[in-house]
């Protein structure tokens, strides 16, 4: 089923056509072709290269990390990885630019034809799941940082990120709505952060998307379309689409024709606007970089390189359903890398997984969002938590229970079992104890045991209520059943 | 394919080379005989030949992934890079103002 | 003490003063004074007396030690497209000029690492484009030579590495750098009676040598004989892992395995060289070395490159598009010349620096290689050249199957005199014909001395070998040398 998304104009209903090109800052210690350091947020022109200011004489050497993390994400995505490859040089003046070109792959990539999968969400206006081409992933050089308020006549220029390895993701014109385009960078992010190649951290720009956007009559000719750069975050994402297909509608059926341009989002205005002025003289000149040999890659580093692949999203996704994990509670555990390997290492503690993934994404998620932490520093480790869902799952506690002492263990630090032994928290089978409170129960309640017995039967839970309580909520809820249901006979 | 001085005031343009009007006028006969003769390649019959791509046989070589191994191609040389700048700031080359 | 130290080529130099014979300060010295008084020929663009002098008084102190070093004593003289740290670079710019490095080229650090000094660094063609060192920023180079027809006309030391020619053959260095992309080594070594050799792509590392042509560039050794240049180059050689294109090679033992007895040896003749018109002294030259190397004990064959008449467009395509892209950082921002006129945006500051800091020649190129490269001409141009390149390489892997070392002029024709082809860039090109071949394929390649033409001059005769065989073009340059018998030196008049 297609995507029903459609903006309302004046001649009718127009269909949205996206692309999008994902730049993925790789996770590597050193830039792409030198030795200076990648961390974010160093003093400036610190960690500068004599290759990275490009002075005269200096040469690039590929480093082979970045490229061991692109061919990684290419084969996360089932992609094809091109054996032979080549940098070619994209030749442009700025002053974040100091080589006059950046090092990219236009004629050869690293990475060809792939795709994504993104998974059916009703409420946001995806009826089911839906394949999203990747066309290809080069690698590429990024480019410094201009600065423009610290002088009245000047611009400052930060050379720090300039020849920071970036991955460019190049999907198809497969995504039909916002909410499309908000599942797909969500995906890869995801992706990318299995696989370790990206830290997909987009408010420090280490990933960002070039919005392609174009409008048709549904079924027609694909529009002509704007590009909208450096776009650095989810919602932006979406919302640049948005407001960009309207402005496309509006600009046609008012009889004028959208251009292809570049175009820049100001989100303070939540609007796109023309950088047509940089657009007179584009003519990059890609040649194949004469410092740089092709890249060849052999079956050896292709298979470490697959070998070292996580399972992904969607196989995990997968491996939980097939254990009865609802749909629900299987998506919010595989969105992030850290939840899905904090779930599967209390997997692996025995842990039974419909009743853990409850817990996980009840409890666990409920204390970590109070506490503000993330399982990055979770408070408590999986064979915590597997001794915790232990004791619920032989009856040693009750779900009640559970929840004090994981209350408790959160406060201490200590052991499930150790809580539950100190406090005496044990639930209870002692049949003559339980029998002792329900008798009392029904001698307190007299009224609803006649209304009970007159065929009230919802009251038998008030029943289970009281005596738990009683019980101090120690009681094996099991047994107090039996021993009610024989008490009211 | 001869080039009028339009031409070769685009390509300055792009190679961001000022030109004056009497430089363009001189460069239009420089590089038309320059151009006219290199087109005698077009003659050469290249059916089947791959484009040159490493002249000796040779393997790209990558290198570790190790911060400042060598110093020569490493960070941490702020003073080195900055040393010729025209208009260092703070650390940082100055150029004018760029109006985004 | 010898009577004129700077007679004494590398190998005397290193030899005597091991032997104690003099002192290595003395030969500095005598270089240094050479030097200073030989401001007419303009070869030098910065002297650098000091870097002599406390190179010569380490090596002394290594003899005393015992711990001499390959080079120690040894002058030499740095083509100023190597940057050397704390020493102004400028690849003969206007660009360029006041640029101090704060590091060192790989094959320069090499050479000091070798105990060799820094006499200066060396004019050269703004950028090492030109093949008459006439497109300096700081001024033209003259040759030593004179023609003997009574006229004091300056001639063209040839190019790039006119300075490193210059210096040579005048005695004021025994030996010095040079680059070589389309024939810069080479050519001017035949135009002053001098050796020179372009090694194998890869042989030397381009880190730290103002780029040119990237697919080109090859550092080599010019001196006043083969030995020279086998021992010069085994210390300039080397794999270098800060280049993508270093060759992962030992450096071979050249100068230990000279050795003219070329029994067993086949030499082959391009017939596509010989020209027609050409200058006849240039086709006697010729002939003569083919006897020469017959004498020596080499098999002689006539062989076939048919794409030899493309190499130069091809050449001028390819070299131009690097160029275009390789000196596009040079943009007044981080290092070099910044034109700001008055109220000037940032692009108008590239336009401006980029117009007041090239040279016309330079322009001249990055023009033609931008041209070439946009769109709509990338694969007319471009892809084109590249593939005819293939040809040509193939060409002489072709060759290569039934001889061992090609055997031809180094160019056209002797050197001419300053002012004569700068009008005419096309006429200017033609004189690297017989070099830019070889160049393209990657190939080894020598220039030595072998002849004097009518009006007294040097023409030099090139040997080009298989790739990694420079050992093969180096003994067959022993060979001609040892049988040409040239001795003949300019006259000073400087």
């Amino acid at each position: 089923m297609m995507s029903d998304y459609r903006v309302q104009g004046e001649t009718g209903e127009w269909e949205v056509v996206i692309g999008l090109e994902v730049h993925a800052q790789v996770t590597s210690n050193a830039k792409l072709f030198s030795g200076a350091a990648t961390a974010f947020g160093a003093e400036p022109n610190t960690q500068v290269s004599l290759v990275d200011a490009a002075m005269p004489g200096m040469l690039p050497v590929p480093n082979r990390e970045c490229i061991r993390q692109a061919v990684r994400t290419g084969m996360a995505i089932d992609a094809q990885i091109n054996k032979w490859s080549r940098f070619d040089r994209k030749n442009y003046f700025y002053a974040d630019l100091p080589q006059g070109y950046q090092i990219s792959q236009l004629y050869h990539p690293l990475v060809g034809e792939g795709s994504l999968m993104i998974e059916a969400d009703e409420k946001a206006g995806i009826p089911e799941a839906k394949r999203i081409g990747i066309e290809r992933i080069h690698v590429e050089q990024d480019a410094g940082k201009l600065m423009h308020d610290q002088h009245p006549t000047m611009s400052y220029v930060d050379l720090n990120r300039s020849g920071v390895a970036l991955m460019e993701i190049v999907s198809r014109p497969d995504m039909r709505s916002p909410a499309e385009a908000g599942a797909y960078v969500r995906k890869l992010r995801s992706i990318l952060r299995y696989v370790g190649s990206c830290d997909g951290n987009m408010e420090e720009g280490s990933m960002r998307a070039d919005v392609n956007v174009s409008v048709r009559k549904p079924g027609k000719e694909f529009g002509t379309r704007t590009e909208t750069k450096n776009v650095n975050s989810v919602r932006f994402v979406m919302a640049v689409i948005e407001g960009e297909a309207k402005r496309q509608v509006a600009l046609i059926e008012s009889g004028g024709t959208v251009v292809q341009e570049t175009r820049l989002y100001d989100p303070d205005r939540n609007e796109t606007r023309s950088m047509r002025s940089k657009e007179d003289a584009h003519d990059y000149r890609y040649f194949p970089d004469p410092d740089l040999l092709p890249l060849e890659l052999d079956d050896a580093f292709l298979a470490e390189c697959r070998e070292s692949l996580p399972e992904l999203p969607d196989a995990k996704r997968a491996r939980y359903l097939a254990a009865g994990i609802s749909a629900y509670n299987a998506d919010v555990l595989t969105a992030e890398v850290e939840s899905a390997l904090w779930f599967d290492a209390l997997l692996e503690t025995g842990a039974k997984p419909v009743a853990a993934a409850n817990w996980v994404t009840s409890e666990l998620f409920g204390a970590l969002n109070r506490l503000g932490k993330s399982f990055a520093d979770c408070p408590v480790t999986p064979a915590q938590a597997g001794e915790l869902l232990g004791l619920v799952a032989d009856g040693t506690i009750s779900g009640t229970i559970a929840k004090q002492v994981f209350e408790k263990m959160l406060e201490s630090g200590d052991g499930a079992a150790a809580i539950v032994e100190r406090e005496g928290l044990k639930q209870t089978s002692d049949t003559g104890a339980i029998e002792a409170e329900i008798a009392k129960v029904l001698a307190a309640n007299a009224d609803k045991v006649e209304q009970y017995k007159a065929g009230k039967e919802a009251l038998f839970g008030f029943f289970v209520g009281q005596t738990m309580k009683a019980m101090q909520g120690r009681a094996n809820p099991q047994v107090v059943n039996e021993l009610l249901k024989k008490a009211l006979g | 394919m001869a080039i009028d001085q339009a031409t070769v005031r685009k390509i300055a343009s792009l190679a961001r080379i000022a030109i004056s009007d009497a430089e363009a006028a001189a460069m239009e006969g420089e590089l038309n005989g320059i151009l006219g003769w290199v087109e005698q390649l077009g003659e050469v019959d290249v059916t089947g030949v791959e484009p040159m791509t490493a002249v000796i046989p040779n393997r790209l070589r990558l290198r570790e992934d190790v911060v400042d191994a060598d110093p020569l191609t490493g960070g941490n040389r702020r003073d080195d890079i900055l040393a010729n700048a025209p208009a260092p700031q703070h650390g940082f080359f100055g150029v004018p103002k760029v109006i985004e | 003490m010898m009577t004129d130290l700077t007679n004494l080529t590398v190998a005397q130099i290193r030899d005597g003063h091991r032997a104690g014979d003099f002192s290595a300060v003395e030969v500095a010295e005598a270089f240094n004074a050479n030097v200073a008084g030989a401001k007419a020929l303009n070869a030098f663009i910065v002297e650098t007396p000091d870097h002599a002098i406390a190179a010569a008084k380490a090596a002394d102190a290594d003899r005393a030690a015992g711990t001499l070093k390959p080079l120690s004593g040894v002058p030499i003289g740095m083509k100023d497209l190597f940057c050397t740290n704390g020493v102004q670079t400028t690849a003969a710019s206007h660009m360029l000029e006041g640029f101090v490095p704060r590091y060192e080229s790989t094959v320069s650090q090499k050479l000091w690492d070798a105990g060799a000094g820094m006499l200066g660094k060396l004019n050269l063609d703004q950028f090492a484009m030109g093949s008459s060192n006439e497109t300096s920023y700081f001024g033209n180079v003259i040759s030593p030579w004179r023609r003997k027809d009574g006229g004091n006309a300056a001639l063209a030391p040839g190019g790039s590495s006119g300075g490193s020619s210059s210096a040579i053959a005048a005695r004021l260095c025994p030996a010095a750098t040079g680059t070589d992309t389309g024939g810069s080594i080479r050519q001017p070594a035949a135009f002053t009676g001098i050796s020179g050799i372009k090694p194998t792509y890869g042989r030397c590392s381009r880190w730290g040598i103002v780029a040119f042509a990237s697919s080109l560039d090859q550092a080599g050794p010019m001196a006043r004989d083969v030995r020279d240049c086998a021992i010069m180059l085994e210390n300039m050689a080397g794999f270098d892992p800060k280049d993508a294109t270093s060759l992962n090679l030992p450096v071979p033992n050249w100068e230990a395995a000279l050795s003219s007895d070329l029994k067993g040896k086949t030499v082959g003749i391009p017939k596509e060289y010989r020209l027609d018109g050409i200058d006849p002294d240039i086709d006697a030259m010729w002939d003569a070395g083919i006897a020469m190397l017959k004498d020596a004990g080499a098999n002689v064959v006539e062989i076939s490159l048919p794409h030899t008449k493309y190499a130069l467009p091809a050449y001028y395509i390819i070299a131009p598009a690097e160029a275009s892209s390789n000196l596009a950082r040079y943009d007044g921002v981080r290092y070099g010349l910044r034109d700001l006129p008055q109220g000037a945006g940032l692009q108008d500051m590239y336009a401006a620096t980029r117009a007041d800091g090239f040279g016309p020649e330079v322009k001249r190129r990055i023009m033609i290689g931008t041209y070439v490269l946009s769109a709509g001409f990338y694969d007319a141009y471009y892809t084109q050249a590249q593939k005819v390149r293939t040809l040509i390489a193939r060409d002489f892997e072709q060759a290569f199957a039934s001889c061992d070392v090609i055997l031809a002029p180094t160019a056209p024709s002797a050197a001419f005199g300053l002012g004569e082809k700068m009008a005419d860039p096309l006429a200017m090109y033609l004189n690297d014909v017989f070099a830019v071949p070889a160049s393209l394929a990657g190939l080894p390649a020598m220039s030595v001395p072998a002849a004097l033409n009518r009006e007294g001059l040097p023409l030099g005769l090139q040997i080009i070998g298989k790739a990694f065989d420079e050992q093969g073009v180096l003994n067959a340059g022993l060979a001609i040398e040892e049988r040409a018998g040239f001795t003949a030196r300019a006259e000073k008049w400087w």
